[in-house]
């Protein structure tokens, strides 16, 4: 019986709380290079967008509040937390994902350090952290172990440590150089 | 359009503070008018008395800009503002505009002769930041305007300040900032602002601190006693970050170490500053 009423009241709070419907925004994006044309909600955060319309599950979602930056991605070469970006918001974009790092089928660098460093565990953060890389060594090719923790420190990892994180990042400004 | 939509609108800049704060539902704008989309709202100029940024300049935009770093505070507080990725995304004008007792940029600017040119269906008008921002959350703001430029005019010449938040962890905001603009003459100080953040509902300005160090040679002892002020003048409260105690003693330390940059750089000293990390 409790159960019932708890049910019943629940019902009634959900049909109070629905919003009249809103109207699809059409808006144009370009995804890894990829041209695509969506409507989407006005709420939807971009990470939603990328992760349920478009199928990047690469993407992650930790926090949800800003912190963690799993859901870090390019938008036009800058990282940003793409769980605090409405997806109209990049109407004209260009993202990048860790789905766009690879070329033809190869590990970019960075991906490619990751993975010879131990740079990962569970490997939730990793997308995240690679993106952020990405930014760090588009900028700075030569970066100071200053520069690196600087520029990771929006991305949270709760398994390395960090330390393998350091040398992937390291490495893979090296091998950068070497190409 | 604001003055359209009413009192249920709110504008969209970066949507570092926003987003999050509607995600909680602390915020429940029926409209949001996202206002990335106008140009020429990003600018950082510099003329003979000061710096002009546009409301959508973003943190990093400023972290980066050699014309921002004539004013060095400005710098401390652009590139320790969270992490890369809000710095990427967060503007300015938001940040002034949303008015959070634990934002940064209400701190340091509060140091200098900041004022924030508003516009609206009436036209613009030039609000000094201490007439700006009324409380928490709370500007000087009408419905229907918006946050155009952030004016900062230029210390006096042998000026020297220095910005140093303490926090957890970088995305997270402060547990307490200070922000401290010296004026120097020799080793006497002739104009002092210090403000605190994240110790009361807006920056705290710290006037008695100020008036214990202006004409003042400024001796180990005056900056324990301007150190001392200020502690007295935080309004903290307890919550996750720390107790009332702690953030009030924090306080007292970053004043000292605040001025004590201060002065090296009103010397024509080049010194790095970075937020510190518990």
């Amino acid at each position: 019986m409790p159960k019932k009423t708890a049910k019943a009241k629940n019902a009634g709070k959900a049909k109070t709380m629905r919003e009249p419907a809103i109207e699809n925004v059409p808006m144009q994006l370009t995804v890894n290079g990829r041209a695509c044309s969506v409507s989407v909600e006005p709420r939807m955060l971009l990470v939603e967008l990328l992760r349920e319309e478009l199928d990047l599950t690469g993407t992650h979602v930790g926090c949800d509040t800003t912190y963690c930056g799993a859901c870090t991605v390019l938008m036009n070469g800058a990282a940003i937390k793409s769980c605090t970006v409405f997806a109209v918001q990049a109407d004209g974009a260009e993202i990048t994902t860790v789905e766009g790092l690879e070329r033809d089928g190869q590990l970019h660098p960075i991906q490619k350090a990751f993975g010879d460093c131990y740079g990962l565990q569970c490997g939730y953060c990793t997308p995240g952290l690679m993106l952020s890389t990405h930014q760090l060594l588009s900028e700075k090719p030569h970066p100071s172990e200053k520069d690196i923790r600087k520029a990771i420190a929006g991305n949270t990892c709760r398994c390395t440590g960090y330390q393998n994180i350091f040398k992937a990042i390291q490495t893979a400004a090296q091998n950068a150089k070497g190409n | 359009m604001l003055s359209q939509l009413g009192e249920e609108a709110k504008l969209l800049a970066g949507g570092q503070s926003l987003i999050p704060l509607m995600k909680l539902r602390f915020a429940n704008p029926r409209h949001l008018v996202d206002i990335n989309f106008i140009p020429e709202t990003a600018y950082i100029k510099e003329d003979k008395s000061g710096l002009r940024f546009g409301a959508l300049t973003r943190h990093a935009q400023i972290e980066k800009s050699a014309t921002a770093a004539k004013i060095p505070i400005l710098h401390d507080c652009a590139a320790g503002i969270a992490d890369v990725q809000v710095r990427n995304r967060g503007t300015i004008g938001g940040s002034i505009a949303e008015a959070d007792p634990s934002g940064d940029w209400a701190t340091v600017l509060s140091t200098l002769q900041t004022s924030i040119r508003v516009v609206g269906k009436k036209g613009e008008r030039t609000i000094p930041l201490d007439k700006f921002i009324l409380d928490a959350y709370t500007t000087a703001l009408a419905k229907d305007e918006m946050v155009r430029e952030i004016t900062v005019k230029y210390p006096r010449p042998a000026s020297g300040g220095a910005y140093l938040a303490f926090k957890r962890t970088a995305p997270v905001y402060p547990t307490a900032s200070v922000a401290v603009q010296l004026g120097m003459e020799g080793d006497v100080c002739k104009d002092a602002a210090i403000s605190l953040g994240c110790v009361g509902l807006t920056a705290i300005k710290a006037s008695e601190a100020e008036a214990l160090l202006r004409g003042q040679k400024v001796t180990n002892k005056t900056i324990t006693q301007a150190a001392d002020a200020a502690r007295a003048a935080a309004d903290p409260q307890s919550d996750t970050r720390g107790s009332a105690e702690y953030k009030r003693t924090l306080v007292g330390a970053l004043v000292k170490r605040a001025i004590e940059i201060a002065i090296r750089r009103a010397r024509g000293e080049q010194v790095q500053v970075e937020h510190i990390y518990a």
